[in-house]
């Protein structure tokens, strides 16, 4: 084990949904562990964690992306998730999921290699905090910012005070807390769409919390989350804006 | 005079039900007001133990210590109770369960009316068991008139409404629509508006009935194996006068409440009102075991019923729905159910554990919106007393329907996206396809940023209230390669 200090070889695992609809998250994680001396890799295999199809009632078919997550990422010092309800996902079920793949006699080892790989897996926010031992970045970033804690990030990673201290430590920026923060945002993936009704109602709940902030900025480790409060914000016409918590800590002078 | 039954095998779906009670705006205004209040109690008592991780972890233990020998603790239990003079029935199911009741019922009113000419009555205390069975259907189709004598009960049986809360049934109205309530069906046109006159108006109504009933049906909230004793915990003293005033008491409790010793009450009896009520100590704790001359009850009665709780301990994935000591926590902390309140979810047990334990009551396919009806925030498995980790129940129940429901078109886009993501190649193809499908939907702000207002299909859910942004130009894939590529 390499001290906190160590320059490590850091794998993104971007995220389906990251790659496709958040690329600039991607491109800020990797500004920001590059700044702080570590080399970042790109597997080019890795695809998607199983959330959506797990968390919907598609469990055998998410069962695939196992094996394709351990063979992309077996050899990594660390992986680094922007994403907490993916790696929620991958704690709370990988390890179940590859004893039932290996328990069909095709995967032999899987189970054990998952148990040695899911200790390796942050969320970005985490790797920070409690990988990297970080507290200050040096970042710029002169905005009014309010942080929402996704649920997956508060009561299954248990990120805590995490996210915010490292918010705390950005220079110039403006952090205002925001009511009913352990509240969820009423996304729950596939929840949005089929109880449209009651996801927008709690939602609602949440633009009025976040507008009181009076905040330019919501931030989360979780782009899903957020994709869900900016599309309500711009239905409103609000000029309120979302960004993941990497492209705030990317922030750098020239960001002024 | 009982409402209508809140019955999964007829209900609408949650979304539907949930379209028009979101737009109940006072009934969204009572259960937010009335969850919030309970939640704030809650917290404040769970806050001053010390010890509330360890009372969670041994309530979770016990039950599913109890959940792994269910069958030799009811043998023990009924043993015990006959023993103490108490009468064991056992029902299969719902149907067995009135029946019995029914029966039981019959015969107390008709040795009563041999002594003295009385009207077929019966009092009730606050059971969400005989809720679940729809027994006062029964009772009033066999020709017995039931009371209910909780005050909440009361407010539902008399505005002939639905229960929307475990332990808090009539949650869902508020001081002035109760009022209305008790005027009209007590005929009280002078009744006043204070807590205290609404309080007066019911103890008047009820103490009547509590002297001129001899018979009463209660829940249970444990049954002790070791001495054959029922519990049950209340805040009124209406319980309390059911339990000791009548001659003939016929309890009616579900398989799973059973708990093996008398101690192990020192750990519900802590998790369970600190929970419930975000009360210390529940004002009125009762138990009784068999029947003693010259106290209480000369004939007691218990029905032990299964319906379907037999079916879920043989699940291993989802029999820890059975350790629910019915709190309420996760109803009050949900929220979904602090949207749409409980009668949303067409059945007596509504919010998270009503999205678990309802699905399997009854058959799969007459409550299947239910496992989908939740974020899967996790606030209710955070909150719960006994550690039942609703998530991943709910999650598991959602692979039952889905298994349950074939190949439908949603079933088909998960397959097909499934494969997508087993190949880099089929992945790229599908980002890219998807940028070609969306923008003739795509339609540019005053910034020149592009937004979807309208999606077709199934995705329609999300256009409904939100816009979508359109897909950057390019993946973060093709950035980092194209970064390799241009040597940093």
């Amino acid at each position: 084990m390499t001290s906190l200090g160590d320059p490590l070889r850091i794998s993104l695992f971007i995220t389906c949904y990251n790659d496709t609809l958040f690329p600039a998250t991607g491109q800020a994680v990797v500004r920001v562990l590059e700044r702080l001396g570590h080399t970042v890799d790109f597997p080019a295999g890795q695809t998607c964690c199983g959330q959506m199809h797990v968390n919907t009632g598609y469990w055998d078919e998410a069962l695939p992306m196992i094996p394709r997550f351990v063979e992309q990422f077996r050899n990594s010092e660390a992986v680094v998730v922007p994403s907490s309800s993916c790696v929620a996902h991958m704690r709370e079920h990988y390890p179940a999921m590859a004893r039932q793949l290996e328990a069909t006699g095709k995967y032999s080892g899987l189970a054990a290699e998952v148990e040695a790989l899911l200790p390796r897996v942050y969320e970005f926010s985490e790797l920070l905090t409690k990988r990297l031992g970080i507290t200050d970045l040096g970042s710029i970033f002169p905005h009014r910012v309010t942080y929402h804690a996704s649920c997956h990030g508060l009561r299954s990673l248990q990120l805590g005070d995490g996210p915010t201290s490292l918010l705390r430590s950005v220079n110039d920026i403006d952090l205002a807390p925001l009511p009913g923060l352990e509240q969820c945002c009423g996304f729950g993936g596939t929840f949005a769409i089929k109880n449209a009704d009651v996801s927008s109602a709690m939602l609602d709940e949440k633009l009025d919390a976040v507008l009181s902030t009076k905040a330019e900025i919501v931030t989360a480790c979780d782009n899903s989350c957020l994709m869900h409060i900016n599309g309500g914000l711009h239905r409103r016409g609000c000029n309120v804006r979302t960004m993941h918590i990497a492209e705030i800590l990317a922030g750098e002078e020239e960001a002024r | 005079m009982s409402g209508p039954l809140l019955d999964p095998r007829t209900a609408p779906s949650f979304p539907k039900a949930a379209h028009n009670l979101l737009r109940d705006a006072q009934l969204r205004k009572n259960v937010h007001h009335a969850t919030s209040v309970i939640q704030n109690k809650r917290a404040r008592v769970v806050a001053e133990l010390g010890d509330w991780e360890q009372l969670r972890l041994a309530g979770e233990r016990i039950r599913e210590h109890t959940m792994t020998h269910l069958d030799a603790y009811l043998e023990q239990f009924e043993m015990n109770c006959t023993r103490a003079g108490g009468v064991v029935h056992w029902a299969r199911d719902a149907e067995e369960a009135r029946q019995i009741v029914v029966r039981l019922a019959k015969e107390a009113i008709a040795a009563e009316q041999r002594e003295s000419p009385s009207p077929a009555e019966i009092l009730k205390i606050k059971s969400m068991t005989t809720e679940e069975i729809g027994l006062n259907g029964a009772l009033e189709a066999a020709g017995i008139r039931p009371y209910e004598t909780d005050l909440a009960e009361l407010i539902i049986q008399l505005g002939r409404d639905k229960p929307s809360h475990i332990v808090v049934p009539a949650l869902h109205k508020n001081r002035q629509q109760i009022h209305e309530i008790f005027q009209r069906e007590m005929h009280l046109p002078d009744l006043g508006h204070s807590p205290e006159d609404l309080a007066e108006a019911a103890r008047l109504f009820l103490r009547e009935k509590f002297l001129r009933v001899p018979t009463a049906v209660s829940g249970a909230n444990f049954l002790i194996a070791e001495t054959g004793g029922v519990c049950i915990v209340e805040s009124e003293g209406n319980g309390r006068m059911c339990l000791t005033l009548p001659r003939t008491l016929i309890t009616v409790a579900g398989i799973d409440k059973v708990i093996p010793r008398f101690r192990d009450l020192e750990v519900f009896l802590q998790l369970l009102p600190r929970s419930a009520t975000g009360e210390r100590m529940n004002p009125y704790n009762s138990i009784w075991t068999g029947v003693s001359a010259g106290d209480g009850p000369r004939a007691f009665h218990v029905v032990l019923m299964d319906n379907a709780r037999s079916g879920i301990l043989a699940d291993k994935e989802s029999r820890q729905t059975l350790n629910c000591i019915r709190c309420g926590a996760c109803q009050n902390v949900c929220p979904v159910y602090r949207q749409t309140g409980g009668q949303a979810y067409g059945s007596v047990y509504a919010g998270p554990i009503g999205a678990i334990l309802t699905p399997q009551l009854q058959q799969m396919h007459y409550a299947e919106s239910l496992p989908f009806a939740s974020s899967l925030c996790g606030a209710c498995y955070e909150v719960c007393p006994v550690k039942i980790n609703i998530p991943e129940v709910l999650i598991h129940l959602r692979n039952k329907v889905v298994e349950q429901k074939g190949l439908t078109g949603e079933a088909l886009a998960m397959k097909i996206m499934a494969t997508i993501f087993q190949s880099e190649r089929r992945f790229r193809a599908a980002q890219r396809l998807g940028r070609m499908a969306e923008a003739p939907l795509v339609r540019k702000d005053g910034q020149g940023v592009g937004w979807i207002g309208w999606l077709p299909g199934m995705l329609g859910g999300w256009t409904q209230v939100r816009d979508l942004q359109e897909m950057p130009k390019q993946t973060f894939r093709d950035w980092w390669e194209k970064r390799g590529r241009d040597g940093n």
